[in-house]
């Protein structure tokens, strides 16, 4: 209301002062260059000093002998030579490719079908997906513990309802020797994995326009040929990309497999990620913990280059389909 | 072609009841029991005294005959319990903020204020998220003994954000571009500061993607185990994960009631908070895989 009562000419100075105010600031805003520098500097650094920096220090690292309190000195290819006579690091990148092997078949196998089932009209078809998801969104270490619990050699509910349908007589042993612990470990990962594969691919077949498959019956194509020869090729991109994180995330994982049986009975079940903590941080044996952990680099750039060529596929298969 | 003719009824077959019985109902019914059983098996064994809990021939042990809070009475008054749940918060909660205001930011700068190379930094990006855990946590444990953090959720707190910044990023990167770009356009010939345009155009409209971006770093902070296994030795700054496991497994003797009621209790803030946010996790997890 005080406004009112000024000239024009005093209230346009007034306006113009206010305006002028924030431009020392802004400007510096408004510059191009220095708006992309601060907006790429938290992630930038963060990614530097905690991901990139530590990545090399971890391969400089693998050609060390450092140990815990000890800065180590560079002594060439000595670890890896040490650890190829090793057995148990044999016998632990045996049991990962094993592991990410079975592991990814299962999961996708039953994720693919589960993501297909769901795919159907139903009702609560969201409450469904909602609980599905749950082994996913839980910590892996508990619910890990919780299958320890079920492969528990006196207690196991596993056994017990098999005894009860006479289908056995005494318990099973499922961690306590080699094979059936290494097939209860890919059991759990399967159980964990598919909540993940099953939603993904789910998200991928939503987005398959039903008029192919209305075209496709119309054709007279066969519930097989439909999933051959249109569900598959469109589900093909978003597959390779869900399976390219599956296979890194299986092959180095380590929770499950630290929960369960610690690298037991008699380091059968080592992961790779497993057997380079167990050497590393409480044997204090830094640097071959940190080569068994490069040793795994060679594995992750073959994933990655699988999901570079199934992406260039993807764009392959586009440009087909446009003709 | 020619057999056309014989696809009608084909296709009524395909949906007469009977069938879909056997094609939905029965495998959907086996993977919901399969996905849910290690949950109800957990809630059951953390609500048992040890007497039925070892006893599996006079007692159902599907069922509780005589259900007992003891285990989780031991758990939170006779443990540190509160205090890892204290830590697992702190550190969640500090991680996600952090990771949301660096991913924000740089999402912001590589979709929106497209600069020579912007693909690339994109990529880099993306390639961060391929980097495991498991190959960074020896370097960084000794990065962090010699930034003096060890054993201080300060560590956790700045060392998460390599996971979490990469898969913010690129969920952000994905709301933005949804974003009409003519309204920024409009701010700025009426005059607004690119900053401005940031906190009162971009910002309120990635609301939804935010949140998402929000809750799935809660979740994944709140699951990581091997940085908080590495990094933390003092039982009360463990994160209730590697505590469960690490400070509730003692001897030969497993006390299973407590160790599952322990599992029960350090699920639970994940599996409440989940419930609220159904779709944006649904919408964050496909909507990453997509980008």
């Amino acid at each position: 209301m005080a406004m009112d009562t000024t000239l024009p000419a005093e209230r346009a100075q007034h306006w113009s002062r206010t305006r002028r105010q924030p431009t020392a600031f802004g400007r510096l805003f408004d510059s191009k260059t220095f708006l992309i520098i601060a907006c790429l500097l938290p992630t930038v650094g963060l990614l530097g000093v905690f991901l990139t920096y530590p990545l090399g220090l971890g391969i400089w690292l693998a050609f060390t002998d450092g140990t815990i309190g000890r800065r180590g000195q560079f002594v060439g290819f000595e670890n890896f030579e040490w650890l190829f006579t090793d057995p148990i690091f044999w016998n632990a990148v045996f049991f990962s490719v094993f592991y990410t092997t079975l592991a990814t078949i299962g999961k996708f196998a039953l994720g693919l079908w589960l993501a297909l089932l769901l795919n159907q009209y139903m009702p609560f078809k969201s409450f469904f997906r909602a609980i599905i998801l749950l082994p996913w969104i839980v910590p892996t270490v508990l619910s890990a513990i919780a299958f320890w619990w079920m492969y528990d050699p006196q207690f196991s509910i596993i056994s017990w309802v098999f005894i009860e349908l006479g289908l056995r007589t005494t318990n099973i042993d499922f961690i306590g020797s080699e094979w059936p612990a290494r097939f209860s470990l890919i059991v759990a990962n399967i159980w964990r994995g598919i909540p993940f594969v099953a939603i993904s691919l789910l998200a991928g077949l939503q987005t398959i326009s039903p008029s192919l498959y209305e075209a496709a019956l119309l054709d007279g194509a066969t519930a097989w040929q439909r999933f051959r020869y249109i569900t598959f090729p469109m589900l093909l991109p978003i597959l390779a990309i869900v399976m390219t994180f599956s296979i890194i995330f299986t092959f180095t994982d380590f929770q499950l497999v630290y929960a369960i049986t610690r690298g037991g009975p008699v380091n059968s079940t080592h992961l790779l990620a497993t057997l380079a903590f167990q050497r590393g941080i409480p044997g204090g044996e830094l640097a071959e913990g940190a080569a068994i952990a490069v040793s795994m680099i060679p594995f992750l750039v073959f994933a990655t280059l699988f999901s570079y060529f199934a992406l260039a596929r993807r764009k392959w298969q586009q440009g087909e389909g446009n003709d | 072609m020619s057999n056309a003719a014989s696809d009608g009824p084909e296709a009524m077959q395909w949906d007469s009841r009977a069938r879909r019985v056997v094609t939905l109902w029965v495998p959907l019914c086996c993977f919901l029991f399969i996905l849910l059983f290690p949950f109800y098996w957990m809630t059951v064994t953390a609500f048992k005294p040890d007497a039925e809990l070892y006893d599996f021939a006079t007692h159902n042990p599907f069922w509780i005959t005589s259900p007992t809070l003891d285990h989780i009475r031991k758990l939170l008054f006779e443990t540190s319990y509160p205090s890892w749940l204290w830590t697992t918060m702190l550190v969640s909660v500090g991680a996600t903020f952090l990771s949301l205001f660096a991913s924000t930011l740089a999402a912001y700068a590589i979709q929106r204020l497209r600069f020579r190379g912007s693909q690339y930094v994109g990529l880099a990006i993306y390639l961060a998220y391929l980097v495991p855990p498991s190959i960074l946590f020896i370097p960084l444990a000794t990065m962090v003994v010699q930034l003096g953090l060890f054993d201080s959720p300060m560590a956790l707190i700045l060392v998460y954000p390599t996971f979490l910044v990469p898969f913010c990023t690129w969920l952000l990167i994905g709301y933005f571009k949804s974003i009409p770009y003519e309204l920024e356009e409009c701010a700025l010939i009426d005059g607004a500061t690119r900053l401005q345009i940031l906190t009162k155009i971009t910002l309120p409209l990635a609301v939804p993607g935010l949140i998402s971006a929000g809750i799935f770093s809660f979740t994944l902070s709140w699951n990581e185990f091997i940085y908080a296994l590495a990094f933390i030795q003092s039982s009360e700054n463990k994160t209730v994960p590697v505590a469960i496991l690490t400070e509730l497994v003692t001897g030969d003797v497993y006390q299973w009631g407590a160790l599952m009621a322990g599992s029960l209790l350090g699920s639970l803030p994940v599996a409440i908070f989940y419930s609220f946010f159904v779709d944006y996790y649904v919408s964050s997890l496909t909507g990453a895989v997509k980008e």
